[in-house]
């Protein structure tokens, strides 16, 4: 019983960590490619986006936040269901329409919200079940 | 809008594919055995030896591509929303193919995110 409470706990830490990287790192992507413009299908505007994303600061500071979403995400996968973790993370979803609503000052009408609302009940439903239901290897540190 | 639904796509399969082999590549790395930093390093290195590990990572990159595209097309409160349709896809994956047990609450859960998700991309 510890142990399954234990696991509950590490999996919400982990799980929280990568909620605040992926939605700092998604609204600073969004903040850069506001900066760089629509991208352009054709191979000039390719690579003319490409030029524009490599030299952009804000894109890579989204992009540091993304490795720490990368690293908490892999960590979390070594003991925990797939099934398990990647819905659970979506309680972001909430987070994120609330920043795109306070810092970008998007539009969210009501019927989006209700959606948001709906995700989150889902991923509360899902966090109900057992963090892991398969087999896993502990790493040998020695 | 058909530009729109094939990068959708290119996001959800790409990132849905890139995660399973992933998962599959942290199974066999193994569990850390304490949260620290020395040990996330070590833990770290041995995950980046494995072959599965790999074979996610330009599935990722290409869904990771389509979300720069997609942000620069359409609002984030719809992006983002929409592409968690890669949880339907995500779910049968983690059964079929990692042979995860999904019981009634985690499917009704996962129908419920679906639900929102087509209530957010219609706005």
């Amino acid at each position: 019983m510890a142990t399954e409470g234990r696991l509950r706990v590490k999996t919400l830490v982990m799980v929280c960590a990568m909620v605040v990287c992926a939605n700092a790192g998604d609204l600073l992507l969004k903040r850069a490619m506001l900066q760089i413009g629509a991208v352009k299908l054709s191979a000039a505007g390719l690579v003319h986006a490409f030029r524009m994303t490599v030299t952009s600061g804000t894109l890579w500071v989204g992009i540091f936040f993304l490795c720490g979403f990368m690293l908490s995400y892999m960590t979390v996968l070594s003991w925990a269901d797939y099934s398990y973790v990647m819905p659970a993370g979506a309680f972001g979803y909430a987070l994120l329409t609330f920043f795109a609503v306070v810092f970008l000052h998007e539009a969210v009408s009501a019927r989006r919200w209700v959606g948001v609302v709906l995700i989150c009940v889902g991923v509360l439903l899902v966090g109900q079940t057992k963090p892991r239901t398969t087999s896993v290897a502990r790493e040998a540190l020695a | 809008m058909m530009h729109v639904s094939l990068f959708l796509s290119f996001l959800i399969f790409g990132s849905t594919g890139g995660e399973i082999a992933i998962t599959r590549g942290m199974k066999a790395t193994g569990e850390p055995e304490r949260l620290r930093p020395k040990e996330l390093l070590r833990f770290l290195g041995k995950a980046l030896c494995n072959g599965w590990f790999w074979a996610g990572v330009p599935l990722m990159a290409l869904s990771f591509y389509a979300l720069l595209v997609l942000l620069s097309w359409e609002p984030i409160s719809f992006v983002i929303p929409a592409s968690a349709l890669s949880y339907v896809v995500g779910t049968f994956g983690a059964k079929y193919i990692l042979g995860e047990e999904v019981s009634v609450a985690r499917w009704t859960g996962v129908a419920l995110v679906c639900l929102g998700v087509a209530l957010v991309a219609l706005g």
